[in-house]
């Protein structure tokens, strides 16, 4: 494994008698996208916000781009780019002014901040829009202006803060594919959202924090994994052998109008080939198979609901049967 | 790049987005200077007569030469209202968290806002300098020295009310609010040497009106630019001046580095 961009260890921010973040512990490798997923008020931006050097945490310790976060913070500001959740373009300028305002901080020269703000201006569809306030601008305008903004100084690693949120279906599908090519360039890109459906799309790993813990993480299909809901389904033609098939698999569920078989399973290969000998064994033949997995929406619940304790593993089976 | 040549290349930068909003949406400046204009015109051609007969001058051209070094300063502290409006509006945005995230001279966003703010001032004491020349106030023989310090004593005296108004900017939740906090900075002039001489006013009050910050450089000036008896209050003014420069910035940075909400 390469050097991992962003490590973190038992960060912890509370304020007042408010326990924020109660011991977040992160690795995130180079080249990923890493997915913080949580409720609203879970800390998600909190976490972003100390990482991104905007607020101290604590206690614990971090490492950005392999800068001590603490000591060396004006390093890992050069290393990194941060789009908040709230909109952080200056209104009472032009688009373009903002674009040569952030090559000027980053200090490019005069001829490479016009080239870098064009080019951004255009990959970013804001050339039309490019004269006017940025006040006037619609959502998703400052949306893509924030992230052309964020790009300016070429960061290795980004934080983008629940960076749909409010965006319609097209301009969140657009800042997919700006997030896609984002990484495919070899950025780091280290994103919040509520959308489980983002997450899964975009992210290689995804923690779930809740209650400033960290209470899951993994990649998608490892999340799904960890929660009940996992099944084989059959599903037969022919109602006799779909009788036959119930009295044979009597943990399964049955049901006699779509002639279908429900038989709890986690989904791994071990199990299934463990379903498949069974149904070999007693000659059952079914006309279709197909495994189901639980989706986000299932983990994301199950997670983050008011009894956070992850479900034991040896549990799962019995009460999975829908 | 040197941490001296950081500060002054993000300090232009700064400077540069500040001028940039100062030019594009100059109604604010505008709006402060209304309040010193008019005040100079009320009270030279409608009080005018009376007041000079109060401070035992002939006709209303003294009054005018005894008015305008208040006006001048006036026009300072009026000024500085937008400073800590603009700086509070600023400081609302999420652009200011981006500056906070991004490797640049840390101070260079409160600076940026004082030269701007400065020269906005400077500008306008002129514009306000040029009405009352163009009313018919003169210096009464001030050598070009003494031209030169009074041009200091506003500058100074500028700089000192804008850090101060920076972090009354800063500790505002809102554009209100600030503009709430700086009223002290309009409202002092009023109850300073300004429009009417110290020992006009009741025996209870001439200590607060000699010694809060605006009477003692407003004595300075007209010392330097009317040759009037200045004293001590050239020390006190400079005293002022260096102490609430001081205390601004030492307030303004120390909000600056607070961890944001």
């Amino acid at each position: 494994m390469t050097n991992p961009a962003i490590t973190a260890q038992a960060l912890r921010k509370s304020y007042g008698d408010k326990v924020v973040l109660d011991g977040i512990d992160l690795t995130i490798p180079e080249g990923t996208v890493f997915a913080l997923l949580g409720p609203n008020g879970a800390g998600k931006t909190t976490v972003v916000k100390i990482l991104s050097t905007l607020i101290t945490a604590d206690g614990g310790e971090a490492r950005v781009g392999g800068h001590d976060l603490a000591a060396q913070a004006q390093s890992v500001r050069a290393a990194i780019g941060v789009t908040g959740q709230f909109s952080a373009v200056d209104g009472l300028i032009t688009g373009e002014e903002n674009m040569l305002l952030m090559a000027d901080l980053n200090h490019l020269s005069k001829a490479e901040g016009q080239r870098v703000a064009a080019e951004l201006l255009e990959r970013f569809d804001l050339v039309e829009a490019a004269k006017k306030p940025a006040s006037t601008y619609s959502g998703g305008m400052k949306r893509r202006l924030d992230i052309a903004m964020t790009l300016v100084g070429g960061p290795r690693i980004i934080f983008l803060d629940e960076p749909t949120t409010g965006l319609d279906p097209r301009s969140r599908h657009n800042m997919w594919r700006i997030i896609r090519e984002l990484v495919t360039g070899g950025t780091t890109v280290f994103l919040t959202t509520q959308y489980l459906e983002e997450a899964d799309e975009l992210a290689d790993r995804i923690a779930v924090l809740n209650g400033g813990r960290i209470v899951a993480e993994g990649s998608a299909d490892e999340l799904k994994r960890l929660v009940p809901g996992g099944h084989v389904r059959l599903r037969f033609t022919d109602p006799a052998a779909h009788r036959t098939a119930a009295t044979a698999l009597p943990d399964a569920a049955r049901d006699d109008e779509a002639l279908t078989l429900q038989i709890p399973n986690d989904g791994t290969q071990r199990e299934l080939r463990a379903v498949l000998d069974h149904l070999d064994t007693a000659g059952i033949e079914a006309d279709e198979l197909t495994v189901h997995t639980p989706d986000l929406d299932d983990v994301f619940f199950a997670l983050t609901g008011p009894d956070t304790s992850v479900p034991a593993q040896t549990e799962q089976p019995k009460e999975t049967v829908r | 790049m040197s941490t001296l040549s950081l500060a002054v290349r993000d300090s232009t930068t700064m400077l540069r987005r500040n001028l940039l909003h100062a030019r594009r949406y100059p109604s604010l400046t505008l709006n402060l200077l209304l309040t010193p204009v008019m005040l100079l015109l009320l009270f030279v051609y409608i009080f005018g007569d009376t007041m000079s007969a109060g401070i035992g001058g002939g006709d209303r051209s003294d009054y005018i030469a005894y008015l305008v070094p208040g006006v001048l300063l006036m026009t300072i502290g009026s000024t500085t209202i937008g400073t800590a409006v603009s700086v509070s509006n600023d400081m609302t945005e999420g652009i200011i968290a981006r500056f906070r995230t991004m490797a640049i001279h840390r101070g260079s966003v409160l600076i940026g806002h004082v030269i701007g703010s400065v020269l906005q001032a400077i500008i306008s004491v002129v514009l306000v300098g040029l009405i009352a020349l163009a009313m018919g106030f003169r210096s009464t023989d001030a050598t070009a020295l003494e031209w030169l310090a009074a041009f200091g004593v506003l500058a100074f005296f500028t700089l000192a009310l804008t850090w101060i108004a920076v972090g009354m900017g800063m500790g505002s939740p809102n554009a209100e609010a600030a503009s709430n906090s700086a009223m002290p900075l309009i409202l002092l002039p009023l109850i300073s040497s300004a429009f009417v001489p110290i020992d006009a006013m009741p025996g209870w009050f001439q200590p607060i009106a000699e010694y809060q910050p605006f009477t003692p450089a407003i004595e300075t000036l007209r010392g330097l630019l009317l040759g009037t008896e200045i004293g001590h209050n050239g020390w006190l003014a400079l005293a002022w001046c260096l102490a609430l420069t001081v205390l601004g910035y030492r307030w303004s940075q120390a909000q600056f580095n607070r961890d944001p909400k």
